[in-house]
């Protein structure tokens, strides 16, 4: 790149909005209505209603509009499929898969010479039902920080559903519930589940259901599905029910036969917090890159500067610059309200 | 495979509220492990087995060799548990491929390895094996593994992995050390039972029935007779060449906690008896025996201030005579004579109780109001002694319970079948200030519909919450039954209830007419001398 090619800080600007492409004139993932936005993913401390002009990915608009209702994900919409560049008021703007969930992709941008790339949510282990996560150098990377502590590493997913299905054979009596959000963990869930060798029908809470469907008109084959809601008892013995963490342990669980209460989060890791929550089969699988994919990611994008958005950016700042690396925390409001880059509270 | 099995064991354990799941999972570890590491393992549950090869600031500094000290300060601040956060942040060294241990191997190595040594072994193991089977590894090297299974739950699994019943099982058990394996092969139907010789083993108690009102009318009074049932624990004391034990009513091996009675018994027999505490003769409320209850070891002071000694009931071995066919008339006959031949120190024998009709006995049980005394106990005069439950030859008629009007305050989730409901209960009585004071906890006592209307009533009415614990509004009597009311500087009111249950709900009494402290204080018998 250029000598002169100014300084990523020079025209992206942290806004009460949320991050601003000043040349540009669009947000990335605004916290509020705005005129432009571009989005990330559909979680909805990424993806809020109201804007009059969005661009994401195909995949990403469908699940806003159906989270928000026609209308409401945008007054216009533009899906802007991965690695076509377009241009936005000289700022040239392309996206990277992330690796998070369907639709999720990085926004890479460059003006004048000068490249940074905001991650959003991302992963790097193998999900089903996500495009993989694509490497793209630039000058600064933003990343998320939610699980940027050494202690989580999260194990290979395969064995937390293998897990899962050895709990399953033990107790065939039981109806095992898998506490998990119903944006891309669900679905990624069942996806493996299904590549196990699962090919019983799996039921879901009413929460669950909406957004399973968005997938499968997506593409993305989840086989039979059923709601466990309407389920007789009898047909929830040896079944799996996946519905959202608070209700895995209410009063909603109680249609349930005898429930094996497990939960899928990267927070279950630590086995003294998952204790807490009165979780009986804590299962490790994680949406968002852990402590190794962290490191690897900021050494693989060459950046000299990282910026580190909502999470631990103490632990991740440190060990960039142990690695030469200049890390800067980005303090934005109001992220970490959905999925689990929020660290779920005792129950 | 072993240490990572062990170590999912393991946490299945932890997490697991339920009894019959985790009688589950050891029958399963049971029948898929080889021996010797399924002995192994079931010995490290129990605390049969503990090392002591590794002090947590050894495992300390092997990860402090190898992490930033910013980062393990900030994981180990996250993370608050020194052994959890070296088994999450251990980064194994690159190029290792050697399998993990197997639980022999893990023992053997730490029995032969010199202990300069011990660090690199344990950092070797460290390196082959995943985050949770790390945990698993520190816990059982630095004897840190509680995990709540008990002896006699390992039993009953045992037996219902092997379809052998579980009374068979206690006969032998503590004749057989770890890692078990003649017991493993019995069990499977390839070899004798083993034979405990001399060793001092636990033979399944005889247990009574509670007496119901139509039972009561088909007694006989002269077939029958009576004694006290003591407000203590049931214990076994069996001593012989082969050495004393004292066990509890489970069969756990309780005589580390009581050595005054361990040094008391200068004999060859088995006996059946209470444990209590008494001071000069008089016995002490349940709450002065709990003070020694679960310690593995006890200070003199301990044995001084809370002395224990055992009422006994039975016998059931003199010398090698086994006496469990006789007759119970002709075992306390034995057993008085033994006793005044033998006259143990700590131990006198629990008088027997006259009467001449079921009237003038019910009058004894009502009048018997100390706080030692839960009721009576009747036994069949020619019943012989039985392992287990065996209905009609031993009744217990517990005196009629004593009730409170109280004030539900907290509620609390439940476990297993009940986690979804508020189950568990902390109420109150009003203070002279005016002031409620919690006076104890039930969990037990409501039908299905109560707890229904119960859990409902809570959730709409929480006032606070502190973690999974709701305050209520103060707006539910319940009418408390309980066995006792005994002085306890434990509980902000210093009373502590025996046995409560929800009798009742007072759906019609105002909260402002339930009992006060005074009325609770009033009930409160065999006021100790103050220490």
């Amino acid at each position: 790149m250029a000598g002169i090619a100014p300084h990523p800080q020079d025209w992206l600007r942290v806004t009460p909005a949320g991050l601003l492409c000043e040349p540009g004139g669009f947000f990335i993932d605004p916290t509020r209505a705005v005129d432009r936005a571009v989005i990330s993913h559909g979680h909805s401390d990424h993806a809020r209603p109201g804007h009059r002009h969005v661009l994401a990915t195909r995949d990403t608009l469908a699940i806003m509009t159906a989270r928000m209702g026609e209308g409401r994900a945008g007054a216009t919409q533009q899906a802007l499929p991965f690695g076509d560049p377009v241009t936005i008021n000289g700022v040239r703007v392309w996206l990277r898969p992330a690796g998070h969930v369907l639709g999720s992709a990085q926004i890479c941008m460059e003006w004048q010479g000068s490249r940074a790339v905001v991650s959003g949510d991302y992963k790097r282990s193998p999900d089903p039902t996500a495009a993989g996560f694509e490497v793209e150098p630039c000058d600064v990377f933003v990343t998320e920080a939610t699980f940027a502590l050494p202690v989580f590493r999260h194990p290979p997913a395969e064995a937390e559903i293998a897990r899962l299905l050895r709990s399953v054979a033990l107790f065939p009596e039981r109806t095992h519930v898998v506490g998990c959000y119903s944006l891309g963990k669900c679905q990624r869930l069942i996806a493996m589940l299904r590549q196990a060798g699962w090919d019983r029908p799996i039921h879901l809470h009413g929460a669950h259901v909406a957004l399973c469907r968005v997938y499968e008109e997506l593409g993305i084959r989840l086989g039979e599905l059923r709601t466990a809601t309407v389920a007789k008892k009898e047909e929830l013995q040896g079944a799996i029910v996946l519905a959202p963490p608070a209700a895995v342990a209410d009063r909603w669980a109680r249609r349930l036969a005898e429930p094996v209460v497990a939960v899928a989060s990267g927070w279950m890791r630590v086995r003294q917090r998952a204790r807490q929550g009165g979780v009986e089969l804590p299962l490790v699988i994680s949406d968002h890159a852990d402590w190794d994919e962290l490191l690897a990611t900021a050494e693989q994008v060459e950046a000299p500067e990282i910026w580190v958005t909502h999470g631990r950016e103490d632990a991740l700042i440190h060990a960039l610059s142990l690695r030469g690396i200049r890390g800067r925390a980005l303090h934005l409001v109001g992220r970490g309200e959905e999925d689990e880059a929020e660290e779920p509270a005792a129950t | 495979m072993s240490l990572p099995a062990f170590a999912e064991l393991l946490e299945r354990l932890v997490f697991t509220p339920g009894r019959n799941a985790k009688l589950a999972l050891l029958g399963q570890w049971f029948a898929q492990q080889p021996d010797p590491d399924r002995g192994i393992g079931l010995a490290a549950l129990t605390g049969e087995l503990t090392f002591t090869a590794a002090k947590p600031a050894m495992i300390r500094e092997l990860v402090a060799s190898r992490t930033d000290p910013e980062l393990w300060r900030l994981s180990y601040d996250y993370v608050g548990d020194l052994a959890e956060t070296v088994a999450l942040i251990w980064q194994p060294r690159a190029g290792v491929n050697a399998p993990p241990p197997t639980l022999a191997e893990v023992v053997e190595a730490l029995e032969t390895t010199p202990k300069a040594e011990i660090p690199a072994l344990i950092a070797g193991w460290l390196d082959t094996l995943d985050a949770g089977a790390r945990l698993a590894l520190i816990k059982l090297v630095t004897g840190g593994l509680r995990v709540g299974v008990s002896a006699r739950l390992a039993r009953v699994a045992l037996a219902e992995w092997s379809s052998q019943a579980v009374e068979e099982i206690e006969e032998v058990w503590h004749g057989v050390a770890q890692p078990y394996t003649p017991l493993f092969r019995w069990l499977e139907g390839q070899g004798a039972p083993p034979d405990p010789r001399d060793a001092p083993i636990f033979r399944p108690l005889m247990l009574a029935h509670p007496l119901e009102e139509a039972d009561l009318a088909a007694l006989r009074p002269g077939e029958w007779r009576a004694e006290w049932k003591w407000d203590g624990i049931r214990v076994q004391l069996t001593a012989g060449p082969g050495g004393k034990r004292l066990f509890s009513r489970g069969g756990e091996d309780i005589s580390a906690a009581f050595p005054e009675i361990i040094a008391a018994m200068d004999f060859h027999a088995v006996l059946d008896g209470e444990l209590l505490v008494a001071r000069d003769g008089a016995v002490a409320p349940f709450a002065d025996l709990q003070q020694r209850l679960n310690r593995k070891t006890v200070t003199a002071k301990m044995q001084r201030d809370h002395p224990a000694v055992v009422r006994l009931y039975d016998q059931l071995f003199e010398a090698q005579e086994d006496l469990r066919a006789l007759p119970f008339d002709a075992r306390r006959a034995r057993l008085e004579a033994w006793h005044a031949r033998t006259a143990p120190p700590r131990m006198d024998l629990s008088a027997l109780v006259p009467f001449d009709s079921i009237d003038t006995l019910a009058g004894i049980r009502d009048g018997a109001r100390a706080a030692s005394i839960e009721g009576l106990m009747l036994k069949r005069a020619d019943a012989p002694y039985v392992a287990g439950r065996v209905k009609g030859l031993w009744w217990k008629w517990k005196r009629d319970p004593l009730t409170v009007d109280a004030v539900l305050m907290y509620a609390q989730r439940g476990h297993g079948k009940r986690s979804s409901f508020y189950s568990d209960y902390t109420f109150g009585v009003w203070r002279e200030d005016g002031e409620l004071v919690p006076i104890g906890k039930a969990y037990s006592g409501y039908t299905d519909e109560e707890l229904g209307w119960l859990d409902r009533w809570i959730r709409n009415n929480t006032i606070n919450r502190f973690g999974p614990v709701r305050e209520v509004e103060r707006g539910i009597v319940f009418e408390v039954a309980f066995d006792a009311a005994q002085l306890s500087s434990r509980h902000k009111s210093g009373v502590a209830l025996r046995f409560p249950r929800i009798a009742r709900i007072r759906r019609d009494k105002p909260v402002e007419e339930a009992d006060n402290l005074a009325t609770v204080m009033a009930l409160v018998e065999n006021r100790p001398a103050a220490d």
